[in-house]
């Protein structure tokens, strides 16, 4: 499924414009402590953080995350923004719990890939 | 025929704006070489932890970058305030990172734990007071 169909389906707005919404997302890797994150996300994740700074860019760039996800409505700093868009990798905002997002994001894509 | 390629970054320390560029760059040209992803993922994640703790601990260095056809040699030079006690710092969970820093979601202490998972050669030179100089060997072949 690609980035910005699963958008539309999760209901989630894309921060960075539609650059980048053509790629595959195959599933979602949730975490907070970015140094795991750069270990264990995979290629083609969906990641949601909390985290809104600059440096979520170049994990998501590193880790070749499908898109950022930002959970629960937690405003984005527009430098973080830019720097994705730059990037080509789009951050989506959900006013929807990590939990959430796991649970129907599973439904969405992760009952497909099985 | 020489086919080294090498590639030099000032890495500012305490900026977080830019920490992890040095690295999201030698990944790009990784890619733009037709490395296996495999191979590039290690050389990214080792350099990443490599680059964010000049930027957090050493406030800044450099890295240079040594790419041939058998290997990718990764050194990050800094003149900052040395490793103590380098055992420890290789413990997972490990961490002398400040409060704000782990706000952020760094310096969860496995920042060289990843580094010595990834290289396949990992050597930190390092002296309290002067500094430390890690270098980072991912082959290729």
């Amino acid at each position: 499924m690609k980035v910005k169909e699963f958008a539309q389906s999760m209901g989630m707005k894309v921060l960075t414009g539609e650059d980048g919404g053509d790629k595959d997302i195959t599933g979602i890797y949730a975490c907070d402590l970015l140094s795991w994150v750069m270990s264990h996300a995979c290629k083609g994740d969906g990641w949601i953080t909390v985290h809104t700074h600059l440096n979520v860019a170049a994990v998501a760039l590193l880790t070749e995350a499908a898109c950022v996800i930002v959970p629960e409505g937690i405003a984005v700093e527009e430098a973080t923004v830019k720097k994705a868009a730059e990037e080509g990798i789009s951050i989506l905002s959900s006013g929807l719990s990590s939990y959430e997002i796991c649970y129907r994001a599973h439904r969405l894509i992760g009952e497909n890939e099985a | 025929m020489d086919n080294r390629i090498t590639l030099h970054y000032i890495i500012p320390g305490d900026d977080f704006s830019v920490a992890g560029e040095a690295s999201s760059s030698v990944k790009k040209t990784l890619t733009h070489l037709g490395i296996l992803p495999g191979i590039i993922k290690k050389a990214a994640i080792a350099m990443y932890e490599a680059e964010i703790n000049v930027v957090i601990h050493a406030g800044g260095g450099e890295a240079d970058i040594s790419i041939d056809a058998e290997k990718v040699t990764i050194q990050l030079k800094d003149q900052g305030p040395g490793i103590p006690d380098l055992e420890m710092a290789m413990r997972e969970g490990y961490s002398t990172a400040s409060d704000s820093v782990r706000e952020m979601g760094f310096g969860a202490g496995m920042g060289l734990p990843n580094m010595k998972r990834y290289a396949d050669s990992l050597d930190i030179d390092t002296t309290v007071g002067k500094g430390t100089t890690v270098t980072i060997i991912v082959y290729i072949k």
